[in-house]
């Protein structure tokens, strides 16, 4: 087959972002303090690069008893930016910048 | 069912029908009515789509961008300064190979502030990579929506459908309203092979190197041409169901024409009129309507012009230090095939009405001229 004809019609990567892990271009590293992050998860909605996961389960350190089993934020380190919009938009200022070791 | 529509609702219904399931849009007039139909379509539950609100058109191509690169049937309308507004982003669903429809009421661009007829608008969105489509009536319009939805998805390409501000979206025409199942019938649900999925993640129009580059816009064009082939295709599929059709081109009188007249949407039927009054005096006039502009059919338009002694142009726009653009392209069509007269009128900018007394001063200045260099303003004030 010519190489041409074996070009796909529509410019689309095979899934190579599962193993291109664009977090390594990150400076700025955000940490969430979970004994003062209130759940709202602020921080997952504006996140520009999807990368806040929710973790259902919950997690032990909480500010309150009732948020313990509430689902919480969790940052996916492999594609991370560190950006910082998680942490300015935090409501509960919880997410903290801190300089990335390489 | 038959029912009175105005062009602007023709657009709704057609919309409806083809089971379009993301409509983002922002009203503009004379498009507005579009989007209050499809919104109360929406509420009432009439229509299962998801009706996204945005704060400008720009916003409403981008939402029909991720609806489609999702695998949505996405809708959306607009007009004039609303689709300028949108230009960057038509670039990339076309770029995309993205399935969107589009209404949009060619409207004229300000300044000065002008809401009625013109086709600079969508002219001017020529070489976004869209297919256009000219509407000549209502019925036209709410068909050629459903008909563009079933060649986009064959030839992921988005589609233009072009209707006159006034002339056709606020004036009632009788149109057949087709029964929804037999449309289901002609245009099944979409379903890409490839979309936007969490569960199979993949990045979409990523960097396109040199190397790459052209190969990919080679595919975009071939695409257009193939479509020329698959308009055609589901035109034959259309009529077989609901026993209308409308062609690349419409040719009315061309055989025998010595002159004959070219135009697009709404004057056509003006002309078509015309025509049959020479007709019926023994004058040999024709007409050929260009109802798909993109991509271009110049076998179909060859065709129509093989026989005729001289052309009339009609053009509702002005490319600025050129001429009419239909009279151009027209013109390139016949390049090494025929040398025959073009006599390029611009005429009915902004609105301005085309009446039967205008074409016949066109078809007669015609005949009594050979030849016209330049392009012809008709109807200036003196
Ligand atoms: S720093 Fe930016 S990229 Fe990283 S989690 Fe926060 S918002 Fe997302
Ligand atoms: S925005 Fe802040 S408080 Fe809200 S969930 Fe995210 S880290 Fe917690």
């Amino acid at each position: 087959m010519k190489e041409n004809q074996k070009l796909p019609e529509i410019v689309v990567s095979s899934g190579s972002m599962k193993i291109n892990k664009t977090g390594s271009w990150r400076n700025l590293r955000p940490e969430i303090d979970y004994s003062k992050c209130i759940r709202c998860m602020i921080c997952w909605k504006f996140c520009p690069d999807a990368c806040i996961k929710i973790n259902k389960e919950g997690i032990k350190l909480a500010p309150r008893e009732n948020l313990k089993k509430e689902p919480a934020p969790e940052i996916d380190y492999d594609y991370c930016k560190g950006c910082g919009i998680c942490a300015e938009e935090c409501p509960a200022k919880c997410i903290a910048m801190l300089k990335e070791k390489k | 069912m038959k029912k009175l529509l105005i062009g602007n609702h023709a657009v709704s219904y057609g919309a409806m029908l083809s089971r379009a399931e993301v409509i983002a849009a922002y009203p503009i007039t004379p498009q507005t009515q579009v989007v209050e139909e499809l919104a109360e379509l929406c509420a009432s539950g009439k229509l299962k789509a998801q009706f996204i609100k945005v704060e400008s058109e720009h916003s409403a191509m981008s939402a029909c961008i991720g609806a489609a690169q999702a695998g949505a049937r996405a809708f959306t309308a607009t007009s004039s300064q609303g689709l300028a507004l949108m230009h960057e982003v038509l670039h990339w669903a076309a770029n995309a190979r993205l399935p969107i429809v589009m209404a949009n009421i060619n409207r004229a661009m300000a300044p000065g502030w002008n809401i009625w007829a013109d086709h600079i608008d969508s002219l001017a969105q020529r070489d976004t990579g869209w297919m256009q489509f000219y509407a000549e009536t209502n019925q036209e319009v709410l068909d050629t929506i459903i008909i563009a939805y079933k060649v986009c998805e064959r030839v992921l390409l988005p589609a233009m459908i072009n209707l006159d501000a006034f002339f056709l979206s606020h004036t009632a025409q009788s149109v057949e309203i087709p029964e929804q199942d037999m449309v289901d019938e002609f245009l099944p649900p979409y379903n890409p092979e490839i979309k936007l999925d969490p569960d199979d993640p993949r990045a979409f129009g990523g960097l396109l190197p040199p190397k790459y580059y052209m190969e990919m816009r080679c595919k975009l064009h071939s695409a257009h041409r193939n479509a020329l082939k698959i308009i055609e295709e589901e035109e034959k599929n259309f009529f077989k169901i609901f026993k209308r059709k409308y062609g690349l081109v419409d040719e009315f009188y061309t055989k025998d024409a010595q002159i004959i007249i070219v135009t697009s949407s709404t004057i056509t039927s003006t002309a078509r009129e015309f025509v049959m009054r020479e007709r019926k005096k023994g004058r040999k006039l024709g007409l050929l309507k260009v109802r798909v502009f993109r991509p271009f059919p110049f076998e179909k338009i060859r065709g129509a012009l093989k026989n005729c002694e001289k052309l009339v142009v009609i053009d509702r726009n002005i490319s600025y230090g050129n001429a009419g653009i239909f009279a151009t392209e027209i013109k390139s069509a016949l390049y090494g095939f025929r040398n025959v007269p073009v006599f390029g009128f611009v005429a009915g900018l902004g609105g301005r009405d085309v009446q039967l007394e205008d074409i016949e001063g066109m078809v007669d200045f015609a005949r009594k001229k050979n030849f016209s260099k330049d392009e012809i303003w008709w109807g200036l004030k003196k």
